[in-house]
C-alpha cells in the first residue's frame, strides 16, 4: 500500500500538495492537498464510522480535498482513490485522520490501534 | 431445463432483482431491459415505489425485473434503502425472495461498488455481477479480466452498456443460463441469519475488494478530467451559488413562459367541454354537477399539469446530468443552519410545482427527523395552485407600475410572496428542529457522481411517471372532494326570491358565514370566508368559488378578469394583502395532507402540519392587515 497507484501519481503531478510528515484531521486539510487516510474513528459514533467506511473512507485510501463551501468552508468535496467524489461536512471529516500520501503501509496494526488512539 | 429455477415454483413469474449503488446506471439498465413494459406501484405501508417490468429472454422465458432503490450497502439508512434490504433478504411483506439478483456496478468505480456485491454474495442467492458503463471505462483505458473476477468471486460476471440496446445481450444470456440451473435453497438460511456488518467487517470488505481488483484489473482507468474541471466552476465558493441561482431563474422563467400556451389549450378545451354539455343537456342536478362541479374543478387542477411537467423536466435533466447533488452541496450549509440537510433541497424544489411529489421525494433523506422536518415545511414552497389566487389579487390591487428603474411592481410582489414562503419555511424548520423535532443530525455523506449526458429515455419515463401520479390523484382524491364540495355549495337551494347568490344559502355558505366572525379580525369578509371553505380542499378552487359568490359566470378567464374589477371595487387593499399573506401559509390542500399521512404513516403529523400552518396563516394575515390599515391601506 505504500506505493502510489498510477492515478495517484497523476493527481500529484496535477498539482496536489503533499504535506510531508503532517498528520491532521481531514476537516483541517487545505484545499488541493492530498494525503492517505490513517484512521477512521467516527469519534465514538459507530454509525458515523460505518457511514464513512461505506462511502469509501477507509484506512489506506488516497484522499484529495477538492472544494470547500462558501460559508464556514463547509461542506467539503473530496476525491477518494481518484475514483469517487464525496461531499461531507467538516464535523464528520474531522473523524478521518489523514497523513502524508507517501507514508508507510497502513496495516492491521494501526487499525487495531485505532480504538485506543482516537484522533 | 427440468429441475431449473423455472420449475421451482410455477405459481408465480420468475423474479430478478436489480440491486446496485446509486449512480451505477441501474435505472438506465432497467429501462433498457424492460423498455416501456414497466409498472410502478407502492409497497404496502410505506410509499416507496415498487418499479417492475417484464422482459423476454433470448430463449423465451418471461421474467419480472424488479428495480430496487440504490444503496451502498445492505445496512439501510433511508426508507428507500430499507426496501432494498428487505426484498433481498425476503423480509418484505407480499414479496417473495427474488429468484436471482443482478448486482449493477459502475465499471469505472469498482473500488467502491464491489463491496455491495460482497455483501450480496454472502446471502447465497443466485447472483450475477454486471459491470455497467463499460464503454466509458474502456474509453478511459480500463482493462479488467472478467474471467479472473468471475473465478475469484465464484459468480458470473458480464459487462453491460445500459445506454445501448445490444449492451445488455451478455446479461440476458447469463440470466438464461442461471434459470436453467438447479434452484438453491441455501440462501434462505443465509438471508435469515443476516445482520448489519460491524465497522471492522466493512474494513474487511474493503481489503477483499482491493485484493480482487489487484488480481483482476489489468489496467486502471485514468481519472476523469471533465468532471473535475467542471466542478472547479460549479462548486466554486462564489461562482457555484451564482450558477445555481441562474439555473433556478431560468427554470422558473421556463415554467411560466413555456407553460402558458398548453395551459391556454387546456383552458379552452375545458370551456368548450362545458359549452357542449350545457348545450346538449337539460337543466338538471346532474348537469350542474358535471359542469360546475366536475369539469370546472378538474379543469382547474389539470391546468397545472404543463407547469408541473416543465419543472420536473428540468429536475430530471439536472438529476440525470449529475447537477442535483452539486446543488445539494451548495445549499447544505444554508440548510444545516436550520437543522436541515442539503439533500432536502431536491424535495423542496419539487414542491414549487406541487408539494405532493416533493413530499414523496423526501424518501431519499435518511434521518427520520430530517425527513419529517422537510415534509412539514414542503407546503410552504409556493406551489402552482397558489398562482391563480396570486395572479388575481395582484392584478386587482397592485398597480402595474415600475419601481427603482425598470422593475415591475407586480412582479416584485410575486417575488416577495415566493420569498416569504421560503423564509417562512426556513424559520419553521429551525424552530421545529429546536423544539419538537430536536435530535441527532444526519451526516451529509453524499456521492458527487461524474457528469454525464442525460439519457432521453430515463427523463421521458420519469416525466411519464410524474404525469401518471398527478392524473391518478385528480381521478381519485380531487374528484371525490369536488363532488362533496359541489354538494355543499349547491344544497340547500336558496329560498324563493332570495337576493343573495345561491351559494350564500348553501351549507358552504352557512359554514363560511359561521367562520366570518373568526376571520373578521384579519380583514376577511363573508364572501372570502365562503370561498375559503371549498378552497380548503384545494387552493385554486377559491378563485372559482369567489366567482360564484360574486355571481359571475363565464369561463375561467372571463371570471378572473371580471373578478379583478369587482374585487378592486369591493375590497380594501389591506384585505387583499391579508389574503395574500394567508395564502402563503395556509394548508389548503387535502391531497398534501393525505400525502403527509401516507409518508409519516400516522395522522399525528398531518394534523400537526395543518394546525401550525393555520396558526402561521392567521398570524401573518392579522399582522399584514393591521399594518396595512395603519399605513392607510383601509
Amino acid at each position: 500500500m505504500n506505493a502510489c497507484t498510477e492515478p495517484e501519481r497523476q493527481a500529484l503531478k496535477a498539482g496536489g500538495l503533499v504535506k510531508a510528515g503532517l498528520t491532521q484531521p481531514l476537516g483541517q486539510m487545505p484545499r488541493g492537498s492530498i494525503g492517505r487516510i490513517l484512521a477512521v474513528s467516527g469519534m465514538g459514533d459507530r454509525d458515523v464510522e460505518r457511514g464513512l467506511l461505506e462511502m469509501g473512507f477507509v484506512e489506506g485510501a488516497c484522499i484529495e480535498v477538492l472544494h470547500y463551501g462558501l460559508l464556514g468552508r463547509d461542506p467539503l468535496a473530496v476525491r477518494i482513490n481518484q475514483s469517487m467524489t464525496v461531499a461531507l461536512r467538516r464535523v464528520e471529516a474531522n473523524a478521518v485522520l489523514v497523513g502524508p500520501l507517501l507514508s508507510p503501509a497502513v496495516g492491521a496494526a494501526s487499525i487495531s490501534n485505532r480504538e485506543s488512539n482516537p484522533s | 431445463m427440468t429441475g431449473g429455477i423455472l420449475n421451482a415454483d410455477n405459481a408465480r413469474m420468475i423474479q430478478i432483482a436489480l440491486v446496485g449503488p446509486p449512480n451505477s446506471g441501474k435505472t438506465t439498465l432497467f429501462n433498457t431491459l424492460t423498455g416501456g413494459r414497466q409498472k410502478t406501484a407502492n409497497y404496502p405501508g410505506v410509499t416507496v415505489e415498487r418499479k417492475s417490468g417484464r422482459l423476454r429472454t433470448p430463449v423465451g422465458h418471461m421474467v419480472e425485473i424488479l428495480d430496487l432503490p440504490g444503496s451502498y450497502s445492505l445496512r439501510a439508512r433511508s426508507p428507500d434503502e430499507a426496501i432494498t434490504r428487505d426484498v433481498v433478504l425476503g423480509r418484505q411483506a407480499q414479496e417473495g425472495l427474488p429468484d436471482a439478483i443482478v448486482c449493477v456496478t459502475d465499471a469505472t468505480n469498482l473500488g467502491q461498488h464491489l463491496r455491495l456485491l460482497l455483501e450480496l454474495r454472502q446471502l447465497g442467492r443466485p447472483l450475477i455481477l454486471a459491470l455497467n458503463m463499460m464503454d466509458i471505462a474502456q474509453k478511459r483505458g480500463c482493462q479488467i479480466s472478467l474471467e479472473t473476477l468471475s473465478r475469484q468471486l465464484g459468480i458470473p460476471v458480464v459487462t453491460t452498456v445500459a445506454m445501448r440496446k445490444n449492451g445488455v445481450r451478455d446479461l440476458l444470456g447469463e440470466i438464461d443460463m442461471l434459470l436453467n440451473q438447479a434452484p438453491t435453497t441455501a440462501g434462505i438460511v443465509a438471508a435469515a441469519a443476516w445482520e448489519e456488518p460491524s465497522p471492522d467487517a466493512i474494513r474487511a470488505y474493503h481489503q477483499e475488494v482491493e485484493r480482487l481488483l489487484k488480481e483482476a484489473v489489468i489496467q486502471e482507468a485514468a481519472p476523469e478530467r471533465l468532471t473535475r474541471e467542471l466542478d472547479r466552476v460549479v462548486l466554486h465558493p462564489v461562482a457555484g451559488p451564482l450558477i445555481l441561482l441562474g439555473i433556478l431563474f431560468l427554470m422558473f422563467q421556463a415554467v411560466f413562459s413555456w407553460a402558458a400556451t398548453p395551459m391556454d389549450w387546456i383552458d379552452g378545451g375545458m370551456a368548450s367541454l362545458q359549452q357542449w354539455f350545457s348545450a346538449h343537456m337539460d337543466d338538471s342536478l346532474l348537469k350542474s354537477l358535471l359542469i360546475d362541479g366536475i369539469i370546472a374543478g378538474v379543469g382547474g387542477v389539470v391546468i397545472f399539469l404543463p407547469q408541473i411537467l416543465i419543472l420536473f423536466l428540468f429536475i430530471l435533466l439536472l438529476e440525470d446530468f449529475g447537477y442535483m447533488t452539486r446543488a445539494a452541496f451548495l445549499m447544505d450549509r444554508l440548510m444545516s443552519g436550520v437543522g436541515l440537510n442539503g439533500r432536502a433541497f431536491i424535495p423542496l424544489l419539487s414542491s414549487f410545482a406541487c408539494a405532493i411529489p416533493g413530499i414523496m421525494a423526501t424518501r431519499a433523506i435518511a434521518h427520520p427527523l430530517d425527513r419529517l422536518t422537510t415534509i412539514l415545511i414542503a407546503p410552504l414552497m409556493t406551489c402552482s395552485a397558489r398562482l391563480p389566487v396570486y395572479v388575481l389579487l395582484i392584478a386587482a390591487f397592485i398597480p402595474n407600475a415600475t419601481v427603482w428603474g425598470g422593475i415591475g411592481l407586480q412582479g416584485l410582489v410575486m417575488f416577495g410572496l415566493y420569498a416569504t414562503g421560503i423564509v417562512g419555511a426556513l424559520i419553521a424548520a429551525g424552530v421545529l428542529r429546536l423544539t419538537l423535532l430536536r435530535g441527532g443530525r444526519q451526516p451529509l455523506l453524499m456521492e458527487l457522481p461524474s457528469y454525464k449526458w442525460p439519457n432521453p429515455a430515463n427523463v421521458l419515463l420519469g416525466l411519464l411517471d410524474r404525469a401518471k401520479i398527478f392524473i391518478r390523484r385528480i381521478g381519485t382524491i380531487i374528484l371525490s372532494v369536488l363532488v362533496v364540495l359541489w354538494f355543499l355549495s349547491t344544497f340547500p337551494a336558496p329560498p324563493a326570491g332570495a337576493t343573495e347568490p345561491a351559494i350564500y344559502h348553501s351549507f358552504a355558505g352557512m359554514i363560511g358565514r359561521g367562520l366570518e366572525p373568526l376571520l373578521a379580525p384579519i380583514g376577511f369578509n363573508w364572501q372570502i370566508a365562503i370561498a375559503l371553505v371549498p378552497g380548503l380542499a384545494a387552493r385554486e378552487v377559491a378563485v372559482a368559488a369567489l366567482g360564484t359568490v360574486y355571481a359571475l359566470s363565464g369561463d375561467e378567464g372571463a371570471v378572473t378578469e371580471a373578478l379583478a374589477t369587482t374585487l378592486a371595487h369591493d375590497w380594501t387593499l389591506a384585505t387583499a394583502l391579508a389574503l395574500l399573506a394567508w395564502y402563503v401559509f395556509a394548508p389548503q390542500c387535502l391531497a398534501t395532507l393525505a400525502a403527509a399521512r401516507r409518508e409519516t404513516n400516522s395522522w399525528r403529523w398531518p394534523i400537526f402540519m395543518f394546525v401550525y400552518l393555520m396558526v402561521l396563516a392567521y398570524v401573518a394575515a392579522f399582522i399584514t392587515y393591521r399594518v396595512a390599515l395603519a399605513l392607510g391601506g383601509g
